[in-house]
């Protein structure tokens, strides 16, 4: 059953891959519309350092951004369990951000950070996209211990330090997880926003070379980019939920039933 | 000696739903009190309210001799899921920044029989095994009065019965006082020294009994004629506190 998982994905993907290759031969279809996959390979290994300083840098926007995005959306889920002042007066307009499109919003943030800066401009815009998502997961997981095990913390006088801790952070933990894997896969997104916002300046991630790739039609080197940058979301999207798995199968029940 | 006593207490919830309505009771240190009466008379109202988790609106709870240790047991085992048995047991010890928490966490979960069960997940126990680190965790802390909200409500009746005969040996070897709540009949006959029958809501004390202490409490007592009138007096105590509601 398990190898099956892999080979009948595996197998439809290969499948595609030579109907891909036949009928763009067999039409004769021009290699600025759609290469074949053999003509993408040379346009991968011709590009390659190009591409995987680009791959390079699209990591670690990603991965600074969602750095931040964590840190920052966990103190922030924090501050408003401990006080619901708080949460109540800031709440209202982490949601105007999370539903305003960031599409819209990046142009503003590259001009103030500067089309000199924009990597920088993209960790913003991504960490933007990322923190949602956890705050509101954390937020909600933070509420979500048991009462009696609340009622027996009271009881044997617990301090509201020992009570975040022990009981709400650990009970938290499979919600915040569910939260950093949807953040995982925006902080990605956001990078690439950012890049094809810019559409110049000192922008040379991979969503540069989209951009580029895509106004002198190097369609072959495009669909080169655009394989490694699935690869990238693919790859974070697995390591979180190898993350979620280390932390939570030996106790939660969706991680014990997940495995199947 | 008196451990508690309870005078007037009342409790309305937000809700509005008026849950005890003024109970008066003394508990003596040492004894097995159970606390009987039907689904939602506020039983457990009361037991809250003893451990502080709760405040009365009218009346007052004293400790004469000061408040002593408190343990509590919920119907629920009420584990942390992401912490190992061990670590469960020691919580209360934990908290209060023991010294010897691991020590005497250790020897709580012997005494109720699962040694070698110190590394295991909760989800890897029976519900029985569960209740007994329940137990175990509220014994670690050396409390001197056990509340317990129908501990053992949700277990069938074999494993019931071991963990009442566990309970009673261990309550005893420590000298702790009880204050059991059930709706069983012939849970709180077997178990207690002495029996308070509450009414329908708002709960109210309908009758008190002190139970004749049998020579040794085990299954043989369940077989005695003494075991079945203790049951029989509860049971028309019962009946008679729903008559006086309805």
């Amino acid at each position: 059953m398990n190898a099956l998982r892999i080979v009948i994905p595996l197998a439809l993907g290969v499948a595609a891959i030579a109907l891909w290759q036949f009928l763009v031969r067999h039409y004769g279809v021009a290699e600025y519309l759609l290469p074949a996959p053999s003509a993408i390979w040379p346009g991968f290994t011709e590009s390659f350092a190009e591409l995987m300083s680009a791959l390079w840098t699209t990591l670690q926007v990603t991965w600074l951004a969602f750095f931040f995005a964590f840190a920052g959306a966990m103190l922030l889920a924090i501050v408003f369990n401990l006080s619901r002042t708080v949460e109540m007066a800031l709440f209202p307009y982490a949601v105007v951000l999370q539903v305003t499109p960031m599409v819209s919003i990046a142009p503003l943030i590259l001009i103030w950070v500067g089309y000199e800066r924009v990597e920088a401009a993209a960790v913003l815009i991504a960490t933007i996209v990322a923190f949602f998502p956890i705050l509101s997961n954390a937020t909600l997981g933070l509420r979500a211990a048991d009462a009696n095990l609340n009622d027996l913390f009271r009881l044997h006088g617990a301090s509201r330090w020992q009570r975040l801790v022990r009981l709400q952070l650990p009970a938290a933990l499979p919600y915040i997880l569910s939260g950093v894997k949807v953040a995982g896969g925006l902080a990605l997104i956001g990078a690439i926003v950012a890049e094809f916002v810019a559409g110049s300046g000192t922008a040379t991630g991979l969503g540069w070379v989209i951009t580029e790739t895509g106004r002198n039609l190097q369609i072959a080197k495009m669909f080169a980019a655009l394989a490694l940058l699935s690869a990238v979301g693919v790859a974070n999207f697995y390591l979180l939920t190898f993350v979620e798995w280390l932390l939570l199968h030996r106790w939660h029940e969706s991680a014990i039933k997940t495995q199947n | 000696m008196t451990l508690l006593s309870l005078s007037h207490i009342a409790k309305t919830f937000d809700n509005g739903v008026e849950a005890v309505g003024g109970v008066t009771l003394s508990v003596r240190e040492g004894e097995f009190l159970s606390l009987v009466g039907p689904s939602g008379c506020g039983k457990s109202t009361v037991l809250r309210i003893v451990a502080g988790l709760l405040k009365p609106d009218a009346g007052a709870v004293e400790f004469p001799q000061g408040r002593p240790e408190i343990g509590f047991v919920f119907q629920e085992p009420t584990l942390m899921p992401w912490a190992r048995v061990h670590a469960n047991a020691r919580l209360p010890l934990d908290l209060k920044h023991a010294p010897d928490a691991g020590a005497r966490a250790a020897a709580a979960l012997a005494r109720v029989g699962l040694s070698g069960f110190e590394r295991a997940f909760p989800r890897e126990l029976s519900g029985g095994m569960k209740m007994r680190v329940s137990i175990a965790r509220a014994l670690a802390a050396g409390p001197k009065l056990l509340l317990m909200d129908e501990p053992f409500a949700a277990l069938d009746e074999i494993t019931r019965q071991a963990l009442n005969d566990d309970l009673l040996k261990l309550a005893r070897e420590d000298g702790i006082t009880v204050i059991f709540v059930t709706h069983s009949v012939y849970e709180s006959a077997y178990l207690s020294d002495r029996v308070v029958v509450m009414t329908q809501r708002p709960g109210r004390v309908a009758a008190q009994m002190a139970l004749a202490p049998p020579s040794t409490r085990d299954a043989q007592y369940r077989l005695t004629p003494q075991f079945a009138q203790s049951a029989g007096r509860i049971s028309a105590a019962m009946a008679d506190a729903a008559r006086v509601a309805a």
